[in-house]
């Protein structure tokens, strides 16, 4: 049984030669990656480079077939792994929202803290209004999800992972299904979470933004990772694929 | 048209609604509580308990209710355990109901997106808790419409306790009918009677329908559009 002891010098999140395949598909073909912490780590890639499952990995939403993950010292691919405790570490926003539709914003908010961390009433109540300011949607606790629109909804997605005081976050695409007037409200929220030292993986189809805010950009290509570096890498990418990448993004 | 009928067998012949409706309730709450139970079973994470749900499903729906009655009926005395009608009828439709409330549920539990069972697992909640405060909830509203909806049906079948000599609606008709021997207008009236009870569930289950038809267009409008951002 492996328990936290989270070295301070260690990475957040650590993968080491990790494999995984759906089927006879091959989708991870030995990532190789850190995130440090108090840093924003960006993941790019194409569709299917398997950017997205890797991150779903870090989150034990998938499980590997070899390899190492190690998050915030605790090793995620060990079968025994306290699962509770790597979700109260780790907060994830999805593409889709996900928000929970029988339930009005606040009450979204406040349900996983008090059901997993115990928080009562009051001030489950008080950490919803906290966040919520935090993300500019103060006044809308009582609205109802579909209420809202897109970029509010997932930014009330990040409010409620927020709410769990999570160590890292990671983001999957969340701006992937919002029409383009609105992914700046939300690259916005993520942004000023990046500014307050928040440990973050974000994977994103947005260039400009990685570029802007990540300290490291990672990009994938046929389950692995292609190139990893600062900003630079895509002003000056050493590798063909990646050239045809950046210059695809223009 | 003279006839024998009588305030005295219309009173009776209400008296027989009123256990029809009886039974009916006593098959929907107990036959609702054990449906939940194998709704949940065939939605377990563990194999052998969906496995074995699933063969008690599979068994009662391929079993006459007709044929459940008399094994209840005739089959558990003759094992030594004495069972009054009414017993017999609520323990049969209990079944009954069971297994195919229990499918229905099953249904919604998993029409349920899974992805809010993801959101749900990743906000740490154990599996007990995102079921009832994640998933149950929302499968609830798409439960309710077809619920009702069969909850006519149990009312129907409740007839079939006759059998066994319950004296419900279909069995008060018969028992009036001997007497008065005016089979035409008694078993109208049983109909009518039937028809006054299933009606309004019908008609309810039906705007429930209309409802959620409405809200999943709703719903279906807001969808976020498929991702049409990546770089190709």
């Amino acid at each position: 049984m492996n328990t936290s002891t989270d070295p301070d010098g260690a990475a957040a999140v650590i993968l080491q030669d990790v494999h995984k395949s759906f089927g006879n598909q091959k989708v991870l073909a030995g990532v190789n990656l850190q995130a440090q912490r108090g840093q924003v780590t960006a993941i790019i890639g194409r569709s299917g480079s398997g950017k997205s499952t890797a991150l779903r990995c870090i989150d034990r939403l998938e499980t590997i077939d070899s390899g190492r993950i190690t998050v915030c010292g605790r090793r995620v691919d060990d079968r025994q792994v306290d699962l509770k405790a790597l979700r109260l570490d780790v907060g994830i926003v999805f593409q889709s929202y996900n928000l929970f539709p029988h339930l009005n914003i606040e009450d979204n908010i406040m349900l996983a803290p008090r059901a997993a961390k115990g928080v009562d009433k009051a001030a489950a109540r008080e950490l919803a209004h906290a966040v919520l300011a935090k993300v500019g949607l103060g006044e809308k606790a009582r609205a109802y999800p579909e209420q809202l629109s897109g970029g509010q909804q997932q930014r009330v997605a990040i409010a409620r992972s927020l709410a769990m005081q999570p160590k890292v976050m990671l983001f999957d695409e969340v701006t992937s299904a919002l029409d383009p007037e609105l992914t700046g409200e939300v690259l916005k929220v993520i942004e000023e979470l990046a500014a307050g030292g928040m440990t973050m993986v974000i994977v994103t189809h947005e260039m400009a933004f990685a570029r802007r805010i990540a300290d490291q950009i990672v990009f994938m290509h046929s389950g692995r990772v292609w190139e990893q570096g600062s900003a630079d890498i895509l002003t000056h990418p050493q590798t063909p694929e990646l050239k045809q990448f950046v210059k695809s993004d223009l | 048209m003279s006839t024998g009928l009588n305030a005295n067998h219309l009173l009776y012949l209400l008296q027989g609604a009123a256990w029809t409706l009886g039974l009916s309730l006593i098959a929907f709450v107990g036959g609702g509580l054990l449906g939940l139970a194998v709704a949940l079973c065939r939605v377990s994470p563990i194999k052998a308990v969906r496995v074995l749900t699933s063969g008690y499903v599979q068994l009662v729906q391929g079993t006459p209710l007709l044929v459940i009655l008399f094994m209840t009926f005739f089959g558990l005395p003759a094992l030594g355990l004495n069972i009054s009608p009414l017993t017999a009828a609520g323990v049969s439709l209990t079944l009954y109901v069971s297994a195919y409330l229990g499918e229905i549920w099953r249904g919604c539990i998993q029409s349920v997106p899974r992805a809010q069972w993801e959101a749900a697992e990743c906000l740490a909640l154990t599996r007990l808790q995102r079921m009832r405060m994640v998933v149950l909830p929302q499968a609830i509203r798409i439960a309710t419409p077809p619920t009702v909806g069969f909850m006519v049906q149990i009312v129907k079948n409740t007839s079939l306790a006759s059998v066994v000599g319950f004296v419900e609606l279909a069995r008060s008709g018969q028992i009036i009918n001997n007497s008065v021997f005016e089979p035409f207008l008694v078993y109208v009236i049983i109909a009518a009677l039937y028809f006054a009870m299933c009606f309004p569930l019908s008609r309810w289950s039906q705007r429930l329908e209309r409802r959620g038809a409405q809200a999943r267009y709703q719903a279906a409008a807001d969808l976020p559009q498929a991702a049409t951002l990546s770089p190709t």
